[in-house]
């Protein structure tokens, strides 16, 4: 084996490489499906990473639940009951579910009026637990900060604004610190959002609300009842007992069929999240394909070359094997020689790609929400693994099948004098 | 890799000293809708150290014969035996190495490899025998000074004359130390004098013991072999070894 190593190697080194332009047109052909490939799968990265950090904008393994009419009969009970939760539950349910790692309440006020000075708009506020800032991906900007368990307790007026919200009302002047009046009542400001990117929405998208402590928004509208009740799981994996928890805890307050979807439906992000890898992982695979297409008639471009060199080469091949090559060294060369093409062809797409990478990422998308959305071309370890295992893959093929001709020529007949 | 003709005999191992043994050797070409019979019936018997030629007129079976001595085809029917081995049932990578160890061919249009130096084209087939590099280069520089071209190793096929080329082919032919040179109308693409000093190359190889048969329509080259054996309509016709 060693032998015939070698061997291959020698007459690779001694055969009389392409005329130039083929060999340079083949090298191109192949440079250019690479850059084709690896452009494709690099968008595609950016839009998944893209997407996947919007899912994350509303927060990571959260369920939202909504108060609803029950739909079937229970122990004597009629269908359409309305099922509200009430503030005062909320710790009746983190008793009852061990296997979330959070739960909050939220009541929302949905025109609200909101006056700072001479400007008046009108806005959501809502009232939510002090949980709801980690959970919910609400971080403020520098300078500010999301209420605490203190203020939740003492029932503080301070509110944080969502950052499109505090640019309506404040305009370039720095929120945090004035007073805003919310219906008529004065509010601390104590943050504002740091942008982000968030696909999924409840009630609008964060930006454009107001959170203040649930205690406050109780206080201040009288009002027991919850909109809204989220709770979050450590891992994906952890959600499918949470809401089981979720619902056998509530049915049993409430009386009503645990098995209810009317009313324990809820939107699960963690299950959400699972569709939209696979939508993602298709799309790329789509993508994916279309670049191995590309890169695939490149190599059939390099294969047709080496078909081409075998055909002029038929009468030195003879000689060849008139003088004792086995088949397999007359083979190995042409293999080598196509690989050695396919390579030199993805190495120089793979440097064309990686400047065409970088030139894009130095692309501004901030504040275009189409660019935004599509986020920067990426390319990492695996595309670059894909995309190499691929080329050789193609480089051995585009050997192989003229090295079989090759290898098939018989010397008696090429010898023959005419 | 097995090698299971490496110097199992080198030759002259067996007892009767036949290089070349062809009995009622056959060789039909089957193209599906007719049958080609290119050689009849062959018997013939090559001692070591002869000088034969083979001649005949076009479509005799000449290449055809030449083509199974040099195990680049083998036989439908009958047996050849090659320096006292069968060749019957070799398969193409055994069959390589039986023509790299035992035969050396010289061709009418020399063959040479175009993008290699003389040098190179000598040691070609060493390096299929698997001989050292160093090794290689030596013989090969031996080889192309016996022919009279050692000061033309670093020259390509290109910048060689005919007769030059046809002496490298000769020299690449003896490379291996075969037990029969198999040459092709050696003469045929060289003009006169080329074509003499060609056959004299020959003669001497003959002279120094090695066996060589020789296809050929050259009547001066075929008067200078030992042995003459006509061939025509695929059955050998006259064999007639020159009075000494």
């Amino acid at each position: 084996m060693g032998r015939d190593f070698s061997v291959i190697l020698s007459l690779f080194f001694k055969a009389s490489s392409l005329q130039k332009k083929r060999a340079i047109l083949t090298v191109a052909a192949i440079a250019w499906g690479t850059v084709a490939i690896l452009m494709l799968l690099a968008f595609g990265e950016g839009l998944r990473n893209q997407m996947i950090k919007a899912r994350r904008g509303m927060g990571e393994n959260i369920a939202v639940w909504w108060s609803g009419e029950t739909s079937k009969v229970w122990q004597g009970l009629p269908e359409g009951r309305r099922i509200r939760a009430r503030l005062d539950d909320l710790d009746y349910l983190r008793a009852k579910m061990p296997s979330s790692t959070g739960i909050v309440g939220e009541m929302t006020s949905w025109q609200t009026t909101l006056t700072w000075g001479m400007s008046t708009i009108t806005g959501r506020v809502t009232g939510a637990n002090w949980q709801y800032g980690e959970m919910r991906h609400h971080y403020p900007q520098p300078g500010g900060r999301f209420f605490n368990a203190n203020d939740e307790r003492d029932k503080k007026r301070v509110i944080f604004l969502g950052n499109r919200l505090a640019e309506d009302i404040f305009g370039d002047v720095n929120p945090v610190g004035e007073i805003l009046q919310v219906s008529s009542v004065p509010y601390l400001v104590i943050g504002v959002l740091q942008p982000k990117l968030q696909m999924g929405t409840y009630k609008g998208p964060d930006s454009k609300g107001a959170v203040i402590p649930i205690t406050t928004f109780s206080a201040q509208w009288s009002r027991q009842w919850l909109h809204n009740v989220v709770f979050k799981v450590g891992r994906p994996e952890d959600m499918p007992m949470a809401r089981d928890q979720f619902a056998q805890a509530l049915s049993a307050k409430y009386r009503f069929d645990p098995e209810d979807e009317q009313v324990t439906g809820l939107w699960d992000t963690a299950e959400g999240g699972k569709t939209l890898a696979n939508e993602m992982r298709s799309f790329q695979i789509f993508l994916g394909v279309i670049g191995a297409l590309t890169l695939l008639v490149g190599g059939i471009g390099v294969a047709n070359i080496m078909y081409a060199v075998v055909k002029e080469k038929t009468r030195e091949i003879g000689v060849q094997m008139a003088i004792g090559a086995h088949s397999s060294w007359i083979t190995g060369p042409f293999v080598l020689q196509g690989m050695t093409y396919t390579l030199l062809g993805g190495a120089f797409g793979l440097v064309i790609a990686i400047v065409l990478v970088l030139l894009f990422q130095m692309v501004p998308v901030e504040g275009n929400d189409a660019l935004e959305f599509l986020g920067k071309p990426t390319l990492n370890v695996e595309i670059a693994m894909a995309t190499a295992a691929l080329l050789g893959f193609i480089g051995i093929l585009a050997g192989y099948f003229p090295a079989r001709r090759a290898a098939s020529v018989d010397p008696a007949e090429t010898l023959r004098y005419e | 890799m097995n090698w299971p003709l490496k110097k199992k005999t080198n030759g002259d191992g067996n007892s009767n000293g036949h290089i070349i043994e062809m009995i009622g050797t056959t060789k039909v070409y089957d193209t599906g809708k007719i049958k080609v019979e290119a050689l009849k019936g062959i018997d013939l018997v090559v001692e070591k150290g002869e000088f034969v030629a083979i001649v005949g007129p076009s479509g005799s079976g000449k290449s055809t014969l030449l083509n199974l001595v040099g195990c680049l085809d083998t036989p439908t029917g009958g047996a050849y035996m090659l320096g006292g081995e069968a060749v019957a049932g070799l398969d193409r990578d055994q069959l390589a190495d039986v023509r790299n160890r035992r035969v050396g061919f010289v061709f009418q249009n020399f063959n040479l490899l175009p993008q290699l130096t003389a040098l190179e084209n000598v040691e070609m087939p060493m390096l299929f025998g698997g001989v050292s590099r160093r090794e290689r280069r030596r013989r090969a520089m031996e080889h192309l000074e016996k022919v009279g071209l050692g000061d033309r190793v670093e020259h390509r096929p290109t910048e060689l004359s005919g007769g030059q080329m046809q002496r490298v082919a000769i020299a690449r032919a003896l490379a291996m130390e075969p037990d029969i040179i198999l040459a092709d109308e050696p003469t045929g693409n060289l003009d006169t004098g080329s074509g003499s000093d060609v056959m004299s190359l020959l003669s001497e190889l003959w002279g120094q013991g090695r066996t060589l048969v020789v296809v050929t329509h050259d009547k001066t080259l075929a008067q200078r072999a030992g042995r003459l054996v006509e061939i025509r309509d695929g059955v050998v016709v006259t064999d007639q070894r020159a009075v000494a």
